[in-house]
């Protein structure tokens, strides 16, 4: 040990000694960013829902920790009507709010919290509605929710009731996602009175596993574990999230043992932490895609073999080492392997340069020059869109096809790329919210997804593929939904509206003293189960 | 004197005006909008943008947004993030600090090494510390701030282990904010420990933000020495014998330094530059990654208005250097 960190030991053992609150374990997350705001509901990106949704708050249902699998949360069951129309939540008795310097609940969570979770999102009218200016409810929107809930209704305390506009199966998914966290009423009419609505976003209560204490901007967010907590109480005493937005800094934050937890490692330093004896490196398959999404609306796009014959010349093995350096795996379809109702019968086209070119020849295409779009940013599913351009330009030219890479920022790039008309072939992909495959396939490849502001970026309307969608999306029966997916897969195939690319592997590098982790497929990071050994 | 800053301040409203015209345009002629953007791959339907974009004000003219934007500017609203929905000049007050402190100390350490090595270098010139320093300075001058963050990170606090890797302070304390200075809020906290885990915390993140100051003003010491050297006054006081110490210390350094005090208020705009890759580097909580993160997000409304704080601050520290310059220089106070 250095001479520093021995000093800096002794001087945190006094701290230790003077500042009474500072508890035994304390586990440190190296966060990637900054949450937009502690209050779920109007934000949509994963770093904000680490930081709120999933540390400080629960949902009537939750994701089975490290499954897509829906379990009782704060609803301990639900009832499910004939027609599919009408969920009856029974809530569960005795979930203690959290408590702050300015609030102390009075009362148990109750089906008032569930009701004023939903109302507030879904009714412009809501006092609560527009609480900061120029709030918005984009998830609530997005995934439809306003359509969707007819009404909500209490029937008693403990016991909701939801009445859809239609029978939709992946309802109970899309309730277990963030955006619907469950907030108290009790303390929003303590803000209203004291005059501070806006810390319902600065200074959350939920009745999550840990309790929100402090935010530093942009430096660290602090919680302490919910001693109340409902259901199995944390490991750890303390929660700290220490924001650190570059990769590089995160890792040797983690090796210096600043931190205990990462997330998004760069690609190019998994060796060194494979290497290292001090940590250890958790993979999962991510729940995501990456494509390249043609347009099936322009010639000779609009024709199946045409397209077939582009996606026999790419050389998928390689492209994944280039551009994910091995850490993904080919993708043939346009769910990923660990999803349910994934088709793992069919086969991918098959790499095969000669037999493209002569199938191009047999379409009637000659001297092919074509536009491929080239995304200006990372993602976990599309580490480096210009590489994977790169090689399929050099793949399309092996069949006498020539190809211009075009990139745009990426708002016009998202923008244009739904433009009527696109010329050209647009790398993209998607990462699922809650694990139902109508979260991919209805979102990505639906008729209804193929008009502005949808984002069937193929422009791909097959009537066959998106009947099935609907139907599975009505049913409730999990099997039957179930052969509707793998019926709609085999479709997709045929009529190849992607080249579908890959899907990418989740890393999560951790100290080799850190137990209970479990990595979501859905890319949170929850800590309720994390423990730190000596 | 009085009058000489009510000049200067009278100065500062057009160039003001002008800054809020450059700032509120600068952000909106870069492509990509800011409703896109917040969506992402899901997209948003015509008419929900429609609704969104009436909500914000976007959907009227630009002129007629600047002017609102104007207006608001006088009744003392800077407006509120898009993103976090706060209000910026909280936000900004909230970061402020952070930034300051780092600026100050890189400043501070640029100055106590820069001007002396300046001087050496001046009057040993040729000489081997000469060469060397303003090899080094050189070099210096043009390190790429990002890389060379990252490898003290790497050298100091991954393989030495000297050094935090990142952050203000050691996770361990917890006290609030009163100033929002580290270096005095742990020392407030009377917590043991503290005030050197912050001061830790300090040294790699100004040593990169100083580094290019340090060069400039090194070789802007130099040569301003060199010049003022050759001068009759110079001359003259050397031969009426007066120490070396005392010609160099007071007849020739105090006309040095005035051009030189010039290059260390010009710093300021290079600090605030040099800020936002440290600051992203060392997850330094201060206003250079705030509005990185706010020009990728296309947040007008940080973006204008936190460029127009910046651009205000920098304009007063440039006025409180050319009030210092009057201290030095009595003539440049009379003019």
């Amino acid at each position: 040990m250095s001479f520093f960190s021995t000093r800096m030991l002794a001087a945190s053992a006094f701290a230790l000694m003077a500042a009474a609150p500072l508890h035994a374990k304390t586990f440190v997350y190296c966060s990637e960013g900054s949450p937009e705001g502690f209050d779920a509901a109007p934000y949509t990106s994963g770093t904000t829902f680490d930081a709120s949704g999933h540390a400080v708050y629960n949902r009537l249902v939750q994701f089975k920790p490290g499954t897509t699998e829906i379990e009782p949360a704060l609803a301990e069951s639900w009832d499910v009507s004939e027609d599919g129309l009408e969920y009856t939540f029974h809530l569960r008795q005795g979930v203690k709010f959290h408590s702050n310097d300015k609030f102390t609940p009075s009362r148990d969570f109750n089906a008032d919290d569930v009701i004023f979770t939903f109302e507030r999102q879904a009714s412009a009218d809501h006092p609560w509605h527009e609480y900061i200016p120029g709030i918005t409810y984009e998830y609530y929107s997005s995934m439809e929710m306003d359509k969707l809930i007819k009404s909500i209704e209490k029937v008693d305390d403990h016991t909701v009731k939801f009445t859809l506009s239609q029978p939709e199966a992946p309802f109970l998914a899309n309730v277990a996602m963030p955006f619907v966290s469950i907030v108290s009423k009790e303390y929003a009419d303590t803000l209203e009175t004291a005059g501070t609505r806006e810390d319902l976003n600065n200074a959350p209560i939920g009745t999550g596993p840990f309790r929100f204490v402090a935010y530093q901007k942009d430096a660290v967010i602090r919680y302490q574990k919910n001693a109340d907590y409902w259901g199995e109480a944390p490991k750890v005493d303390d929660l700290v999230f220490a924001i650190t937005p570059d990769a590089s800094v995160r890792l040797q934050k983690l090796k210096a043992g600043e931190c205990h937890l990462m997330p998004y490692p760069a690609p190019a330093d998994l060796d060194e932490i494979r290497a290292d004896p001090n940590l250890k490196l958790d993979e999962q398959p991510g729940l995501n895609v990456g494509y390249l999404a043609y347009n099936t609306t322009v010639a000779p796009f609009d024709n199946p073999q045409v397209r077939k014959a582009l996606n026999m010349a790419l050389d998928k093995p390689a492209l994944i080492e280039a551009v994910y350096q091995g850490n993904a795996e080919v993708a043939k379809n346009p769910i990923p392997p660990t999803m349910w109702s994934y088709n793992d019968a069919i086969e991918d086209d098959k790499y095969d340069p000669e037999a493209a070119k002569a199938m191009l020849e047999e379409a009637g295409v000659k001297d092919l020059t074509m536009e491929v779009w080239a995304m200006p940013v990372q993602r976990p599913y599309m580490p480096n869109a210009r590489r994977t351009a790169e090689m399929i330009q050099s793949d399309f030219a092996k069949i006498g096809v020539k190809v211009e890479i075009v990139s745009y920022e990426w708002g016009e790039y998202l923008k244009k790329s739904m433009e009527e008309g696109r010329k050209g072939a647009v790398i993209l992909g998607w990462t699922g919210d809650n694990g139902d495959p109508d979260n991919f396939l209805s979102v990505l490849l639906s008729c209804a997804s193929a008009n502005p502001g949808g984002a069937n970026r193929a422009f791909w309307c097959n009537e066959a593929f998106s009947d099935l969608l609907a139907k599975a999306k009505a049913s409730s029966d999990h099997d039957e939904r179930v052969k509707l997916y793998e019926e709609a897969q085999v479709i997709f195939k045929q009529e190849a509206p992607w080249a579908t690319l890959a899907h990418s592997t989740q890393y999560v590098p951790m100290a080799k003293n850190v137990t209970g982790f479990v990595q979501s497929p859905l890319g949170d990071y929850a800590f309720d189960t994390v423990d730190l050994t000596e | 004197m009085l009058r000489f800053i009510l000049k200067k301040l009278l100065y500062l409203v057009p160039t003001m005006i002008g800054i809020t015209l450059v700032a509120f345009g600068f952000i909106r002629l870069l492509p990509g909008d800011p409703v896109l953007l917040m969506a992402g791959e899901r997209g948003v339907s015509p008419e929900r943008y429609a609704q969104i974009a009436a909500q914000l004000g976007y959907d009227k003219p630009v002129w007629q947004q600047y002017l609102h934007y104007l207006g608001n500017l006088l009744q003392g609203d800077l407006g509120n993030s898009l993103v976090t929905k706060k209000p910026v000049l909280t936000e900004f007050l909230a970061l402020f600090p952070a930034t300051v402190e780092l600026a100050l100390v890189a400043i501070v350490i640029a100055t106590v090494i820069g001007v002396p090595v300046g001087v050496i270098a001046a009057i040993k010139r040729g000489s081997w510390f000469d060469q060397f320093s303003m090899t080094a300075a050189l070099v210096g001058f043009s390190m790429p701030i990002f890389w060379w963050g990252l490898l003290l990170i790497i050298l100091f606090s991954g393989v030495l282990g000297w050094t935090p890797v990142s952050g203000r302070i050691s996770l361990m304390y917890f006290f609030p904010q009163v100033t929002g200075f580290m270096l005095i809020d742990s020392l407030i906290s009377g917590q043991k420990g503290a005030f050197a885990s912050a001061v830790s915390h300090l040294i790699l993140p100004s040593i990169v933000l100083a580094t290019i100051p340090l060069a400039v003003i090194a070789r802007q010491t130099r040569s301003a020495m060199l010049e003022v050297m050759g001068e009759d006054y110079v001359r003259t006081a050397r031969a009426k014998g007066l120490s070396r110490r005392r010609v160099i210390g007071v007849h020739a350094l105090r006309n040095a330094l005035i051009p030189v005090i010039t290059t260390i208020g010009l710093q300021v705009g290079v600090l605030m530059a040099g800020a936002i890759l440290t600051e992203t580097i060392f997850s330094w909580p201060g206003i250079g990654k705030w509005m990185i993160d706010s020009i990728s997000r296309r947040d007008y409304p940080v973006v204008q208005s936190g460029l127009l704080l910046i651009a205000a601050i920098v304009m007063i520290v440039n006025l409180i250097v050319d009030l210092t310059y009057g201290l030095i220089n009595p003539r440049i106070r009379h003019k």
